[in-house]
């Protein structure tokens, strides 16, 4: 098997994601939506280090997750600020700045 | 740490081979044709599944692949590192935050721009296509394998970039991971509006109310019956109505000293209950009232 495989692997979990972001309006599953996204450069990363033989690719994996579990924590905490005010998790009703 | 030791030499073996031949082992890339199907598959329900908690449940199923695929790609240390951050930490706070919210929480299939799911759908798959189509064009370089890099295990191999070339990296991620602990902290904070109620204001306000300052008679306990749908007798045998749950009385569910009565066979409760004292030894007793009797002297021992 070809190492490539799983960059395209990595590739359609990336669209997923993407997709996921795109599509529905529930905040907090847009918000695995770019987890999902981040999970899939990760394995780019790690994929490409192997190909090369440098570890650096999967320092910058482990830096991405760090980064990652800081952004989730923030992000959920807005959400639930939203939630408290609006009482609602979608991303439609947020449109108080509309005329 | 020894486990990930244990693990390195098998993965080792197979990466002489990837340097030479450029092809993975016949096992990892069984592994992979098992996982990478379920993988996609788990983050279809992503984008399809109806209720919050699903989607959550597959991303974890994604989530848990990809560190059984870094653990394949030599990169051990990252394998555990997702299982304990993604699918220990983040997945888990997803989780409460869907309790939180509700797991009711349904999406809305309203589309307040016109064809947003069309052009989603045309920017996903055309985004799908551009990326493997790039990703492919990588496909030439010969893979080097990380046998050298992992020479003294993988998690010291990392150690010594981390802490070697990117340290400042590493600190300002450290402050970037303090900030968003405080930042969470004051998004999630609450600013008191009115004074607290303690129990001194509870009590001035029951007292001001002038309704019952002490807790409601408990529900009447007999000898043939405890059940919490009869009412307790006041000191001059009446039902107290009070002691029996309100929403027992609502809904009619009460029952009556009368039955409870009948159904010992003591009598005529109502007669018990509407004349006055008879004096002893006449009436067989009635609930928790015992039957009265004088003492003579002349019964015989039980």
């Amino acid at each position: 098997m070809n190492l490539s495989n799983y960059l395209v692997l990595a590739s359609v979990l990336f669209s997923i994601g993407a997709m996921a972001v795109l599509l529905r309006r529930n905040a907090i599953i847009v918000f695995m939506g770019v987890e999902l996204m981040l999970n899939a450069a990760n394995l780019a990363f790690v994929t490409f280090a192997r190909m090369h033989g440098d570890l650096s690719g999967q320092v910058m994996a482990f830096f991405v997750m760090v980064v990652a579990a800081a952004e989730v924590v923030i992000g959920l905490a807005i959400i639930l600020a939203i939630f408290r005010t609006r009482q609602s998790a979608s991303v439609d009703d947020v449109n108080l700045l509309k005329s | 740490m020894t486990a990930l030791h244990l693990a390195s030499p098998g993965l080792a073996a197979a990466a002489g081979t990837l340097a030479e031949t450029g092809r993975t082992s016949a096992g990892e890339a069984l592994l992979f044709w098992c996982l990478a199907p379920i993988m996609v598959l788990a983050a279809l329900g992503l984008v399809f599944a109806r209720r919050a908690v699903y989607a959550a449940m597959s991303v974890v199923v994604v989530m848990v692949s990809l560190a059984i695929l870094y653990v394949a790609q030599e990169a051990p240390f990252l394998g555990v590192v997702q299982v304990i951050v993604y699918t220990g930490a983040v997945m888990m706070l997803f989780l409460f935050v869907l309790m939180l919210v509700g797991v009711d929480a349904s999406d809305s299939l309203v589309e307040t721009i016109k064809g947003q799911r069309w052009i989603g759908w045309l920017f996903g798959l055309g985004l799908a296509g551009v990326l493997v189509g790039v990703v492919l064009t990588a496909s030439g370089i010969a893979p080097q394998g990380l046998d050298a890099a992992n020479a003294d295990t993988n998690p010291v191999g990392l150690a010594r970039i981390i802490f070697g070339d990117y340290v400042f990296a590493l600190e300002v991620v450290g402050v970037l991971l303090i900030t968003a602990a405080v930042g969470a902290l004051v998004f999630t904070h609450r600013e008191r509006l009115t004074r607290k109620v303690g129990q001194k204001e509870r009590a001035d306000a029951r007292v001001a109310a002038g309704t019952s300052l002490v807790p409601l008679p408990a529900p009447g306990v007999y000898a043939r019956s405890n059940a919490m749908d009869v009412p307790a007798l006041d000191a001059q045998g009446r039902p107290i109505d009070a002691s029996v749950s309100r929403v027992l009385r609502v809904r009619g569910q009460e029952r009556s000293v009368d039955e409870v009565a009948a159904d010992n066979g003591a009598g005529d409760a109502a007669r018990y209950l509407d004349a006055p004292d008879t004096g002893p030894g006449t009436t067989g007793g009635v609930g928790s009232t015992p039957p009265q009797r004088s003492i003579t002297g002349e019964e015989t021992v039980q």
